[in-house]
């Protein structure tokens, strides 16, 4: 690589992304020395092993993230919306989508998950900490870090441009020479180990450290959906951690798994990729049903419908998301036992997720609903996401997929899951939990004009899209003749688009209206809430609990609330509260494993090595770290108690 | 966690299951490159060494014998085996086509 082919150059929406960047950094760097909070970033956020410190890190990542893969989005339907655009050239075009998808699956719906999980699955199994604060700071900074780097390609280096699913023989050496396909492989481990550990870290932390009381079938429904969740992200993602592996070797090292020529098996990475990512798309629905569980059952005032049955599905949904894979290329060609078998298991999904949507229908039937922005979310995905959910069945059979294979068709059906579904409950639950990140509520007002202009705005986008797949428009085509009759409602999608990203310029703005004049949170307990986490006072307390509560129902504090105790504290029965200590260790490693992923990208094995020689350094530090962590002590449990819980 | 949780004065386990995973690995290298044998004997040896090394490494490193509950690890590996069973002969049958 020649240094004058280090910086991408040639397109004034690069050089003004450049500007963007550096002007955002020195406005960053100016702002925290100007108000002298260096050490305030380095103590409590860098080196915080806070779950819920951790748990807002992620969602402010993914908010940033979605604002990155929503630019992308409108570039595109800018460019689709006339017939013969010349704002995005061919190559132009395919990195934008590139980086779009991958952004919004892995770093904007993983994450604002992952964030919400943080903060919450604690809370509510009644727990001061997850079971590994330290690997879990990791796991964050190893995302952030994968993140970065995937991000900063399109000005440096150049940006991948193979898809999402980066398919060979297309994201080989061959055929794609640059070094943007490097930044895929590179960025996606580093961030997809992050992502294992915090799988592995909330299995553990919800099986061991539940409440006294909470057995399994008393866990809420939102913490039961992260636990099938880490399940499955503990088996898909090694599936993942392979195949870019194997890729990584292809593109670097000039070995032959994926290639053309010499044995290497091209199609293998498609087959590869989808045990994985099929997995990977209920890692992130799945929790969104959690979500709305939640919601649906605190705004509808009443216990959960079929909550067992609710349980049986997760499992179900979470076993047969292993055995479908193939739905995901029927058109490669594998024949008749094949496509039927995995035909079958993919309709077989329809049934576990119909018995979900009709258990929250009869949670809301005789309910006494309140109309909130969160519940506003809940009962917009319920037609929205039955929508995709069917036409899904649709592309499941697999002779038809023939005609809907990568078409608009197929477009439309997964942005309606994964916006009506994921997105949807990320914005549900970004209301919902609010207060206990920050104190204050998110202004409701404003939060029904984004609700509206979003919903609204996605249908219009994503609904003509059906059709247009229907009348051949093939995904990840950058522009199209005039004769195929496709403007009209290529126009309307775009102005759906629009409309969603002025609902996104509203959420921002409400998050700064209410930071300033949001209704501070008083009570610990705003929407009546029924589960654990509301015990607790707004915003939350560094230990969570003073005491440990009891658990004796299902709806854990719905029941304290019932039998007219509420959540007692007695000062007598106040113990000192062992906490572990913050490390700067985790964004250090995650800082050398940004450098050595960068050296790989550039082959510039040197800084590799180097690199990586301070990653091990990192590990065998900790390996002999004594540091046990410290208490807290009851005078200052007391202290704190006492000013937050006013009202008790 | 587990309440048969201790220190041993010198790791010798996770030491010896280090080495002999080091020796299983490049027995699986000398098969491959060096041992001369045809390709189906080279398959069938370095399959029986990685079954031979995860054994091993169950015992040495993943504490299975030491578990509170023998219910979890069996659920636990039986789910394991079922994934591993699925990505694998799922694969083979898949991509079959192309073989």
């Amino acid at each position: 690589m020649k240094w004058s082919e280090f910086f991408v150059t040639g397109e004034p929406l690069i050089y003004a992304a450049d500007v963007s960047i550096v002007l955002t950094v020195i406005g960053i760097v100016f702002i925290l020395t100007y108000f002298k909070k260096w050490k305030w970033l380095w103590d409590e956020w860098l080196t915080t092993v806070d779950h819920k410190k951790i748990g807002v890190m992620y969602i402010i990542s993914a908010v940033l993230m979605l604002f990155r893969g929503g630019v992308d989005a409108l570039l595109m339907r800018a460019q689709l919306t006339a017939p013969n655009m010349k704002f995005l050239d061919s190559q132009h075009y395919n990195e934008i989508f590139t980086t779009h998808g991958t952004i919004m699956i892995l770093f904007m719906a993983m994450p604002f998950i992952i964030g919400l999980m943080n903060i919450v699955v604690p809370l509510q199994i009644g727990a001061r900490d997850v079971a590994y604060p330290y690997l879990n700071a990791l796991s964050f900074w190893l995302f952030f870090v994968g993140a970065m780097l995937f991000n900063i390609a399109f000005v440096i280096g150049g940006s991948p441009d193979a898809g999402w699913t980066a398919y060979f023989p297309l994201a080989g050496n061959e055929f794609s020479p640059g070094v943007g396909n490097n930044y895929y492989a590179v960025a996606l481990q580093i961030s997809g180990i992050g992502t294992l550990m915090t799988g592995i870290n909330f299995l553990v932390t919800i099986l061991k450290m539940r409440a006294p009381g909470m057995t399994l079938m008393r866990m809420p429904m939102f913490t039961w959906t992260i636990l099938i969740t880490c399940v499955l992200i503990i088996f898909a993602f090694p599936v993942l951690t392979v195949a870019l592996a194997l890729m990584t070797f292809d593109r670097l090292f000039d070995t032959q798994f994926f290639t053309m020529a010499n044995g290497g098996m091209s199609m293998l990475w498609a087959n590869l990729f989808w045990i994985w990512g099929h997995p990977e798309v209920y890692i992130v629905i799945l929790p969104s049903f959690g979500i709305f569980s939640e919601v649906v059952s605190t705004f509808a005032r009443k216990r959960l419908f079929g909550y067992k049955a609710m349980v049986g599905s997760i499992v179900g949904i979470a076993f047969l998301s292993f055995i479908v894979w193939v739905h995901h290329f029927f058109t490669m060609g594998a024949g008749a036992a094949v496509n039927s078998f995995f035909s079958i298991t993919t309709m077989a999904i329809a049934i576990p997720t119909g018995v979900k949507i009709f258990n929250w229908l009869f949670t809301l039937r005789k309910g006494r609903i309140r109309f909130t922005t969160a519940m506003l979310w809940s009962l917009a995905f319920i037609p929205n996401f039955v929508i995709g959910g069917v036409t899904g069945v649709m592309l499941a059979m697999a002779a038809a997929d023939y005609q809907y294979h990568n078409s608009y068709f197929l477009i439309a059906h997964f942005h309606y899951v994964l916006i009506a579904g994921t997105v949807f409950a990320c914005f549900a639950g970004l209301h919902y939990w609010y207060p206990k990140m920050f104190g204050h509520m998110l202004n409701e007002r404003l939060g029904k004009w984004t609700f509206w202009l979003f919903m609204i705005g996605f249908n219009v986008c994503f609904f003509p899209m059906y059709f247009l797949g229907l009348m051949g428009m093939t995904r990840r085509m950058y522009t199209y003749s005039a004769g195929l009759g496709w403007t009209p409602l290529n126009v309307v999608a775009s102005v759906g688009a629009a409309l969603m990203g002025i609902g996104f310029l509203v959420l921002c703005y409400n998050i700064y209206y209410s930071a300033r004049y949001g209704e501070r949170d008083m009570t610990g307990d705003p929407w009546d809430g029924r589960t654990l986490e509301w015990a607790t006072s707004s915003p939350v307390a560094h230990y969570n609990f003073a005491v440990i509560p009891e658990v004796k129902d299902l709806d854990a504090y719905w029941e304290m609330k019932k039998s007219g105790k509420g959540f007692e504290m007695d000062e007598e029965k106040l113990k000192p509260i062992h906490m572990p200590s913050n490390s700067g260790r985790p964004f250090l490693i995650s800082i050398a494993f940004f450098f050595a992923g960068f050296g790989l990208v550039f082959k510039w094995f040197t800084l590799a090595i180097i690199a990586a020689v301070f990653i091990i350094l990192g590990l065998i530090l900790r390996s002999f770290d004594d540091d046990d962590g410290y208490y807290i002590s009851v005078d200052e449990i007391k202290r704190t108690e006492r000013l937050t819980r006013k009202e008790a | 966690m587990g309440t048969n949780y201790h220190h041993e004065t010198f790791p010798w386990k996770h030491i010896v299951g280090f080495i002999l995973s080091l020796v299983l690995t490049f027995a699986a290298l000398w098969i491959a490159f060096s041992s001369g044998l045809a390709t189906k004997a080279i398959l069938v040896g370095i399959v029986v060494l990685a079954v031979l090394q995860a054994v091993l490494q169950l015992f040495m490193f993943m504490h299975v014998t030491e578990s509170d509950s023998g219910k979890i690890q069996t659920i636990n590996m039986a789910y394991s085996f079922f994934i591993a069973i699925v990505v694998v002969a799922g694969s083979i049958w898949t991509m079959a086509f192309v073989l």
